[in-house]
């Protein structure tokens, strides 16, 4: 398999999952290199150096949300990993926690060494409960080899790792809705500001990332940050877990360098080898259900006509208008005969059931929005219901708390603008609407062959 | 001090105010409406998005617009800063997206809801909203419950502004009245349908800006622009005892707390006057109370207007 990995290099080897095979292996090589020979802050230098970006979907700058987290006196400070994974199409999180915990738990120690959190979270989806026990299982393993505990490695630093189950929620994978959810609260998102690195987990500076995020910083801090900023494109630097599902041949987890292009990784012999059953690509989901859905002739090529590579800059090539995002690497690829409305509907019933009903556009919007996707989709639709979601989708856009709202918005706004034919389809031809599916629309001049 | 510019007009604002607070000193067209900021009750706003304004200058050290529209409740003032409320094209069609999605469940029947006259959001809806309905869904119900002896919670007209959770969340030790369920199905409920017992719970009905709590004591006897409201006092082993009986001829039909210009209760001798259970439900007797006389109520009752100015339609009012 070509490309580099980082993450996922060590996988195969067998009882990889266990302390003795993970070290041999060369585990926790980053906490010993960390808390013998660096200071936290060169740790939180080299991160910054690295570029790397949270991978839970919004892709801030890891080294600078590091960096803003407020260090007042006599105040602890919280490392919150969340492993909330709950994006319909997102399972990259499930894949590494579930074979190489201990990968997670060695960069939960480095990073909560660099923050100077000497008590850090691990909050897991509830549904994820045998993760809980593979996890505790290794932080106990990590306990007893003195990885965590007091005086870790005769350092001086004491760390101690607790795993808390959520209560399956989607909303608690939003950063403060997590925070109430770990305080034993309703899990309602807060305002912000205050940001969680000022008054985050019992109002302390708390900096909360993504699993993948926290797994990356082990690479980065055993090979240093100029490595890992060497491999990908511009400032979508290292590798990527991707989860790809749908229509393909091999879906599954990868572990991508960042410039990858997304051509070579859905047909390519090493990725997912093309579309199953030797169909027709339709249309593609690439980062997760909240994203914007690409119709095929924008899949592989940018409106201009660029490649399109596996980055968040390029993703994102063409703003919505054109474009989507890398989100939290969710790839979720259509085939001909899959029915977009349908499709369209499905992600709106579930941000729908999963919208924490706090603020007013997103409880009355996507419900609302569900219920007229439920009847196009069932042949009683309306002409005027598909500009009646696209109005409903800018009032519900940017007005929310968190952004749950946008998430549930994006979906059905891009459906809308790129199979708008599809729709019309449903309304106009209402009994054939039932039967059938639409099938691919029209190819346009920057379509692939 | 720092400054802010509000729709043009310029004002001198304590460091921490928030946009909100700003507008309502200089009162009028330029402060946005709020349905579930309480000044009164920490922890409430920024749920129900009808305060949001536009930022067009962050502050004077970064004039750079903000790019989403804001909660005026709970964004703070900066040196410099310029909002746009009322002169913002974009604020008041997103306003009226926000008063529609309040609505589509709401079940408007007004006709025979108690809170008619005094209603937030019937004010919200003639300022902002659409004459007509664009939902053609079937609107989500609850079946009325009783929290007490004395409060009717009809969850189908509940906004779900938080306010009232507030209130019980300083009433009351343990975490008894809440929200339960997600999303559309969210509700207001007490623990298992229990009942409140504390003596101030009856202040729920006075922060509720629907007719979601209603008192059962006075619940279909008047219209609230058929009584004459009066400023009372009483003697009170657990409150202050001043409140405003709403009155017909001799008899009382509803105590209430006194309410300022922004219908939140007022503030005596340093303390918010939340009136007692025993004042609120019980108190119906002229003799228990010294009456001081009418008491003048404003903006959101008929009663001062007489009758509502009609600004149907979406144009925002230029501020000469």
């Amino acid at each position: 398999m070509s490309g580099k990995k980082l993450l996922l290099e060590n996988i195969e080897i067998p009882g990889i999952e266990t302390f003795e095979v993970y070290r041999k292996s060369g585990g926790y090589a980053s906490v010993e290199k960390a808390l013998k020979t660096m200071s936290p802050d060169a740790v939180v230098e080299e991160v910054k150096k690295s570029g790397l970006r949270g991978r839970g979907g919004a892709g801030f700058s890891t080294g600078m949300k590091w960096s803003f987290l407020a260090k007042p006196d006599g105040v602890p400070r919280y490392l919150v990993c969340n492993a909330d994974e709950s994006e319909p199409g997102t399972f990259k999180d499930r894949y590494l926690m579930e074979k190489i915990p201990h990968l997670l738990i060695e960069g939960m120690i480095t990073a909560s060494y660099a923050l100077g959190a000497n008590q850090s979270f691990i909050y897991i989806r509830g549904e994820y409960m045998w993760i809980l026990q593979i996890l505790q299982k290794a932080i106990a393993e990590a306990h007893q080899h003195g990885f965590l505990g007091k005086n870790i490695l005769g350092s001086g630093y004491d760390l101690e790792l607790v795993v808390t189950p959520g209560g399956g929620a989607y909303i608690c994978g939003e950063e403060t809705a997590l925070l109430e959810s770990l305080e034993g609260k309703r899990g309602n998102p807060r305002m912000k500001p205050p940001f969680p690195a000022v008054k985050g987990l019992w109002d302390c500076p708390t900096v909360v990332n993504n699993v993948e995020t926290i797994a990356a910083v082990v690479p980065i801090v055993n090979h240093g940050g100029e490595h890992y900023a060497s491999i990908g494109i511009g400032k979508s630097t290292g590798t990527k877990l991707i989860s790809a599902c749908g229509n393909l041949v091999r879906p599954g987890v990868y572990e991508i360098e960042m410039g990858l292009s997304v051509e070579e990784f859905i047909y390519g012999d090493n990725y997912c080898r093309g579309i199953a059953n030797g169909k027709k690509l339709k249309a593609c989901v690439p980062g997760g259900s909240s994203v914007p859905i690409l119709p095929h002739y924008l899949v592989c090529k940018t409106e201009a006509g660029l490649d399109r590579l596996m980055t968040y800059e390029s993703l994102a090539d063409g703003g919505f208008k054109s474009g989507s995002m890398l989100g939290s690497g969710g790839f979720i690829v259509f085939d001909e005969d899959q029915c977009v409305v349908r499709n369209t509907w499905n992600f709106a019933r579930f941000y729908a059931h999963e919208s924490c009903g706090q603020c007013s556009p997103c409880r009355e919007g996507t419900g609302w929005m569900e219920k007229v996707l439920n009847r196009l989709e069932h042949g009683q639709g309306n002409m005027r219901d598909i500009d009646l979601l696209a109005d409903i989708n800018k009032k519900i856009e940017g007005n929310t708390i968190c952004p749950l709202g946008d998430a549930a918005a994006w979906p059905v706004a891009a459906a809308i603008r790129h199979f708008r034919d599809e729709f019309e389809w449903h309304v106009n031809e209402r009994e054939i609407s039932q039967k059938r599916n639409y099938g691919l629309i029209q190819e346009k001049s920057t379509s692939l062959a | 001090m720092i400054k802010v510019t509000i729709d043009d007009i310029e004002i001198e604002v304590e460091p921490g105010t928030t946009i909100l607070n700003a507008a309502r000193k200089v009162g009028g067209e330029i402060v946005p409406p709020a349905m579930c900021y309480y000044s009164k009750l920490p922890g409430t706003g920024g749920k129900c998005r009808t305060c949001l304004v536009e930022v067009t200058s962050g502050s004077a050290a970064n004039p750079t617009p903000m790019p989403k529209l804001v909660p005026s409740c709970s964004t703070n003032c900066m040196d410099g800063m310029v909002v746009k409320n009322s002169t913002s094209e974009r604020v008041f069609e997103n306003r009226g997206g926000i008063v529609e999605f309040l609505l589509i469940n709401h079940p408007l029947d007004c006709p025979v809801c108690d809170q008619a006259g005094e209603c937030h959001l019937q004010d919200l809806a003639y300022e902002h909203g659409a004459q007509k309905t664009r939902y053609e869904e079937e609107r989500r119900t609850f079946e009325p419950i009783e929290i007490g002896e004395n409060i009717k919670l009809h969850m189908n007209r509940c906004i779900l502004c938080y306010r009232c959770v507030q209130v019980a969340n300083q009433l009351t030790e343990d975490r008894v009245h809440g929200v339960l369920y997600r999303g559309e199905h969210a509700e207001i409920s007490t623990y298992i349908e229990n009942a409140l017992d504390t003596d101030f719970i009856g202040n729920v009905i006075d922060v509720c800006p629907v007719g979601a709590l209603t008192d059962r004591t006075a619940r279909f006897k008047s219209r609230v622009w058929f009584l004459k409201p009066m400023e009372a006092e009483c003697s009170c082993s657990k409150c202050a005892g001043k409140a405003v009986l709403w009155m017909f001829g001799d008899e009382i039909y509803r105590v209430t707390t006194r309410k300022d210009h922004y219908d939140e209760v007022e503030t005596i001798d340093d303390k918010t006057a939340w009136i007692c259970d025993e004042c609120r439900f019980e108190k119906k007797d002229k003799s228990q109370w010294n009456i001081i006389g009418p008491r003048e109520v404003d903006r959101h009752s008929v009663i001062s207007q007489g009758k509502y100015e009609t600004k149907i339609g979406n144009q925002p009012k230029k501020i000469e």
